[in-house]
């Protein structure tokens, strides 16, 4: 994409300048010095140190995995629940282009950018948790297609929905080029992008939940049941929007001077709608967990340290924030959204933590807490994507309003 | 009862590993049937805990020698550095000595999770990793029910250990390393159908000396290394409550679903898409909206 919007744009401008802008869009802008910049430099650092020594070591030398707890919070956090959070950009599209809810236009754009990186970041993380990192072609090319496999799936949905995302995106990325032919192209593709990501997006969030079917004695009873692939599924779309709240109240701090009045005005009223999906479909997972908790018939598991747990989320994480985000568009509190979302985000963060950490061998006799190490890793994974995102965001238009739009 | 059992062991596992041998060659002759590759019997009632199958295993596999001894109450587990295992148990019918390894699944949970057909099912019956293919997800460990794929967690370039029913040696026509070792003869390699008639027989013709459960012939929906025991599995550390059916099916349902969805999917989106696009194009232009 980005070699075919520089061709056209070396026939709108000169080659030179080109190479000059992009040299000067390298350099940073604003303050360096930031309190973000101060914790998250460091963290970074010291992640790269720690991942140097995995790769030179071993995966046993900066984790506490085992032979009996073989994925850890690189998957459990990093991936499942990175890539749950990363929903929001298939649930906006569909809203967007799909059922032309206009009114959410305005949000699109850094929805896809966020959901895009997530992919790239946490996805990437994948990558330091893979013994034999240098075989990760295999599935994608050559002749070892392991078709029976859930994983098969998932991986190449990874790969597949990047590539929809960055289409998605793309328009941004001419636009801060100046490359107007290339931009025409790309837009056209928006939509097959957009319904081939939402495909996509359907099969492999509810894919990360069936990675665990066949780990049918391995978690605690109230986490597993063979519709863990649906549950996670529905849970992407709330935990997908209330990211999509959270990082919007964000952005809308940060690079407030980036967004026009009216999407400013406009924002209030996108949240009151996003809050009345969250309600809507939290209200529909609830009623799953208990249909599954029922038929489950494992009544006798509540009374235990983690049946209280079990309760916890699905109460204090799930129930709460539901009704939360219920009196808070009855209100039209926007505080009261916010605070759902970040009670959601947690709950999600529960959620996935237990089917894959926290319930996944709770009976063993040796059990996986993360070491300090493998969560330095996880940080300084968030720290460089929203360093990338902050960088971004300071270039193209994907806050602001695109100037093409406003000379059309 | 030590001794009568040492004598009586001797001599049952002779006439069996004659019996299995034997048959061998009828089976041979017979359509080959599905599923129906090779495996071993193991008699939990026949084996002392001597060990030699660990030494012998160690020294094929270039892997250090084992320096601890199966002890009551002290569950050794295989590990990067051992492919099998002899633990002991105090059971209602005394002490016995107990091999674990790989089960080698007729349907094996590691094979289906693999995305690039490393672990892989032999059409002999051993299921075996294949090096050059694997990217090291650990999704086999996961999946498998039995926990037995283990991972060289401090090795840069790691491996995926563990039992392969020494393929090598049954592609040269002979028997596991284990299996030819066992000086009580515990051990019996041959096709899995006559494996389980001889398993049936021994439990038939002597029911006081062994429980009727021959464990592995359908857990996870049947497994190539299959156990005869005097006393019930769950004394000896076994889970006795894994699924009948074997384990991939439990994501077929889903695997399934995937062709339908990516069929139904775009299909009834972009009718939305369309259905919703004509209303509102009389009311404004939206044509260049799409970017």
């Amino acid at each position: 994409m980005r070699e075919a919007s520089s061709y056209t744009l070396s026939k709108d401008r000169t080659k030179e300048s080109t190479w000059k802008f992009l040299l000067q869009e390298l350099k940073p802008k604003g303050k360096l010095l930031t309190p973000f910049n101060i914790i998250s430099i460091p963290v970074i650092l010291l992640g790269a140190v720690i991942i140097a020594i995995r790769f030179w070591k071993g995966i046993g030398a900066v984790t506490n995995l085992s032979q009996e707890v073989p994925w850890g919070l690189w998957i459990g956090f990093d991936v499942v629940t990175g890539v749950a959070f990363a929903g929001g950009a298939y649930v906006i599209t569909f809203m967007v282009y799909i059922l032309n809810m206009r009114k959410y236009k305005s949000i699109v754009r850094v929805t896809v950018l966020n959901g895009f990186l997530a992919y790239v970041f946490y996805a990437g993380a994948l990558l330091l948790d893979l013994g034999r990192p240098w075989n990760v072609v295999n599935p994608i090319i050559g002749n070892n297609f392991g078709t029976s496999s859930v994983l098969f799936l998932v991986a190449w949905h990874f790969l597949l929905y990047m590539v929809a995302q960055l289409i998605e995106f793309s328009p941004a990325i001419a636009e801060w080029l100046g490359a107007k032919r290339a931009r025409k192209l790309l837009s056209g593709m928006t939509i097959a992008a957009v319904i081939f990501g939402i495909t996509l997006s359907t099969l492999h969030q509810s894919g990360l939940g069936a990675l665990y079917l066949m780990a049918k004695d391995k978690i605690f009873p109230l986490w597993y049941s063979e519709f863990i692939p649906i549950l996670f599924f529905v849970s992407s779309i709330f935990a997908g929007l209330s990211m999509v709240i959270f990082e919007g109240s964000i952005s809308h701090k940060v690079f407030g001077d980036q967004i026009s009045e009216k999407n400013k005005g406009q924002h209030h009223s996108i949240l009151h709608g996003l809050s009345k999906i969250c309600a809507g479909t939290m209200l529909a997972y609830f009623f799953l967990q208990v249909i599954v908790f029922v038929h489950g018939q494992h009544w006798n598991l509540i009374n235990t340290p983690l049946g209280y747990w079990y309760l916890t989320e699905m109460i204090g994480f799930v129930l709460l924030p539901l009704i939360l985000f219920v009196i808070s568009y009855r209100k039209r509190n926007i505080l009261l959204i916010k605070i759902a979302s970040i009670i959601t985000i947690l709950g999600i963060i529960i959620n996935r933590l237990n089917v894959t950490v926290i319930g996944f061998r709770w009976d063993a006799a040796n059990q996986y807490y993360p070491s300090w190490m493998e969560i330095v890793v996880t940080l300084a994974i968030i720290f460089t994507e929203i360093w990338v995102f902050r960088w971004v965001i300071r270039r193209m238009p994907v806050l602001r309003e695109s100037a093409f739009s406003l000379t059309k | 009862m030590g001794i009568d059992r040492r004598n009586f062991f001797k001599v049952l596992g002779v006439t069996g590993a004659t019996l299995a041998l034997g048959k061998e060659v009828a089976a041979a002759e017979q359509e080959e049937e599905v599923n129906d590759a090779y495996g071993i019997l193991y008699d939990v009632f026949m084996c002392g805990g001597c060990q030699t199958c660990e030494f012998t295993c160690a020294e094929l596999h270039n892997l250090p020698a084992p320096e601890d001894v199966p002890e009551i109450g002290i569950s050794r587990k295989t590990n990067d550095q051992r492919r099998t295992v002899v633990n002991a148990y105090d059971t209602s019918g005394g002490e016995v000595a107990v091999k674990r390894q790989c089960m080698h699944c007729l349907e094996p949970a590691c094979v289906s999770a693999c995305l690039t057909q490393a672990m892989y099912k032999t059409k002999e019956g051993p299921v075996i990793w294949r090096e050059e293919k694997c990217m090291g997800c650990r999704y086999c460990m996961v999946s498998c029910p039995f926990d037995m794929p283990k991972f060289e967690y401090n090795s840069p370039n790691p491996k995926i250990i563990k039992c392969d029913m020494c393929y090598d040696r049954i592609k040269e026509g002979k028997e596991p390393a284990c299996v030819e070792i066992c000086p009580a003869g515990a051990l019996v390699f041959g096709k899995r159908s006559e494996l389980i008639k001889e398993a049936r027989k021994r439990i038939m013709e002597m029911p006081e000396w062994y429980t009727d459960h021959i464990y592995g012939e359908l857990e996870a929906g049947g497994t190539g290394f299959m156990y005869n025991a005097p006393v019930p599995f769950s004394e000896m550390d076994f889970n006795t409550k894994l699924q009948k059916r074997s384990y991939p099916e439990l994501t077929k349902g889903f695997l399934y679903s995937v062709p339908t969805i990516f069929i139904l999917w775009p299909t009834i989106l972009l009718g939305i898409h369309e259905a919703t696009k004509n209303k509102n194009n009389n009311q404004n232009k939206i044509q260049d909206d799409h970017a």
